[in-house]
């Protein structure tokens, strides 16, 4: 996400988009009669055929419960669900399969997080601290822990650029503080935090972090042992895998010394009226039937983007980053949120005197899809002193006339409101 | 273009960058908020009553072109009349926008409000013209605060 795509001379990375988008049936489809334009990514990205493909074909031709049944669907169905597992540790180069928990999204993994490890290590006095850049779902269960708790909720200030204030965050991490918790990548702003800097800061002090990496896993290569993070959350459905689904990575030790957060089947060793015990890593997290065919699907969309390529894919989203920033900027009356100087494919803005659902509206009018509103972040819009953002958001299926029909249609909306 | 006037009538965008009856009312007896969650809008409704009348009525709060000219239009229509007849005319303009098909045709008593009638076409912006009228319509009970979910 460094910004040598900014340098009209350097070559555009070898990603044959065009080629790339046939793999995704609804990039295919028209919308009012215009091709649609999708820049909606972060809320959620499209499905390749590959994921699609793997879904229907669990179902049609595999389809049964796991890890306890002898027969031959039941085996079929635990090899791939676990080998999906693998592919998860892989792409986020885990040390050990035990340490992937698949929950239903990014927010379930919170929870998991602040429920499980939060309640045995966050008491009264205590202190959790987050960013002022963070989408609810990295808000609402710390708030919900510390007034459980007694505790209180720190949040590390941000610029008007949308950076996070380093300084600042370094000293808020103090003796109270039990554990940080902050987005890899904004998804209001675009931001991509710099989470090398944040853990080091945080293991300095003994501090453990928490890295919600929704919006970075489809955009970048993540290895958290390079990171050090002890956890880190993603949603499979902004991976161009299915809805549902979702991941949890935590430090094995973490892991091992939480308590189970929901109990039931597959989650025990042993069952009497008298005692369970429960199960080893990661199934002590994994109570009940999971999204069987979720995991899969999840498994094909992580074939599908390591195929890609992660640091191609990166490297072209810089290049339609550069491509977009320059058009919104040369549009008269439109300001970006969010000019980070490490920045994701997000473009966050507004427009003088038409209000963001305006700007949807009428560019849903040509097939373009963008959003608009507070992208769960209602906080950053305090922050800017504004009620919401219109955001296109890109990922590596997008293209260089894409943005160019956006920019277009925000010609029209000024014209309708002129 | 055209579908997109019928929405953005030149009417809705005057009352948009021009609201009427915007601002506090010191008098008020009643003081409505109404949210929308969606996009985050919030809109402050403030009403004084005189006896069944609605004697006077301003708004606060900033929205999107629909539910700010909806606001700017609706206390321009209700200034001045009975509950009963505003009761009316929050159905009527309900109908308008989001009734059954075939209850927006009795919308001649809507007068000027008709212009929303092209909201209908646009489902997830239904919400942004009724917020203030349901707001309203709480002001005519006794609910103080109102939300579109």
């Amino acid at each position: 996400m460094k910004r040598a795509a900014d340098d009209p001379n350097v070559a555009a990375p070898s990603l044959d988009v065009k080629r790339l988008r046939e793999d995704f049936p609804v990039l295919q489809r028209s919308v009012r009669g215009r091709p649609l334009v999708y820049l909606d990514s972060a809320a959620t990205t499209q499905k390749p055929r590959a994921v699609i493909d793997a879904v229907a074909r669990h179902y049609a031709e595999e389809n049964a419960n796991i890890h306890r049944g002898v027969h031959l669907l039941s085996e079929l169905a635990t090899t791939a669900y676990e080998s999906a597992r693998e592919k998860v540790r892989a792409l986020l180069n885990a040390a050990d399969v035990r340490e992937i928990v698949f929950v239903r999204g990014t927010t379930e993994a919170i929870n998991l997080v602040a429920s499980s490890y939060g309640r045995g290590r966050v008491g009264s006095g205590d202190e959790v601290l987050i960013t002022a850049m963070e989408h609810h779902s990295n808000i609402v269960p710390w708030q919900m822990l510390c007034e459980e708790m007694g505790a209180r909720l720190r949040v590390a200030p941000i610029d008007d650029r949308g950076a996070l204030d380093l300084e600042a965050f370094e000293r808020l991490v103090g003796p109270r503080t039990k554990l940080v918790a902050v987005t890899h990548v904004s998804n209001a702003l675009g931001t991509v935090n710099p989470v090398r800097e944040i853990v080091a800061m945080s293991h300095a002090r003994g501090v453990p972090v928490l890295l919600d990496g929704a919006q970075a896993v489809a955009h970048q290569t993540v290895d958290v042992q390079a990171l050090g993070c002890d956890f880190y959350a993603f949603s499979g459905h902004k991976l161009f895998g299915p809805t549902g689904i979702g991941v949890l990575y935590g430090r094995a030790e973490l892991l091992e010394a939480m308590p189970p957060w929901q109990g039931g089947g597959d989650m025990i060793a042993s069952v009497t009226f008298e005692k369970t015990t429960y199960n080893v890593l990661p199934y002590k997290f994994e109570a009940g039937t999971p999204h069987i065919a979720g995991v899969i699907g999840l498994g094909a969309a992580i074939d599908y983007v390591q195929s890609v390529g992660l640091d191609r894919i990166a490297a072209w989203e810089d290049s339609l980053l550069a491509h977009g920033t320059a058009l919104l900027e040369a549009l008269p009356g439109v300001r970006l949120v969010g000019t980070a100087p490490d920045k994701a494919a997000v473009l966050s803005f507004v427009l003088d005197g038409v209000h963001a659902h305006d700007v949807g509206t009428i560019l849903d009018q040509d097939g373009i899809a963008i959003r608009t509103g507070h992208h769960c972040a209602q906080p950053v819009m305090d922050r800017f002193g504004i009620p919401a953002t219109a955001r296109a958001s890109l990922a590596f299926y997008n293209t260089l006339e894409e943005l160019e029909a956006l920019a277009a249609g925000l010609r029209k909306v000024a014209e309708v409101f002129a | 273009m055209s579908d997109l006037r019928e929405l953005y009538q030149a009417t809705i965008l005057d009352h948009y960058k021009k609201p009427r009856n915007f601002g506090p009312l010191a008098e008020a007896t009643t003081h409505v908020e109404g949210h929308n969650p969606l996009c985050g809008d919030r809109v402050t409704l403030h009403v004084l009553f005189d006896g069944d009348v609605v004697r006077d009525v301003r708004f606060e709060g900033s929205g999107c072109a629909i539910s700010t000219a909806s606001a700017s239009m609706m206390t321009e229509a209700v200034k001045g009349r009975q509950r009963a007849e505003v009761e009316r005319l929050f159905e009527r303009f309900r109908d308008l926008i989001a009734g059954p098909e075939g209850s927006e045709a009795d919308s001649d008593e809507l007068g000027k409000l008709a212009v929303f009638s092209g909201v209908r076409e646009y489902p997830t912006r239904v919400k942004c013209a009724t917020l203030v009228w349901h707001a309203l319509h709480s002001a005519l009970g006794d609910a103080t605060t109102v939300s579109t979910e």
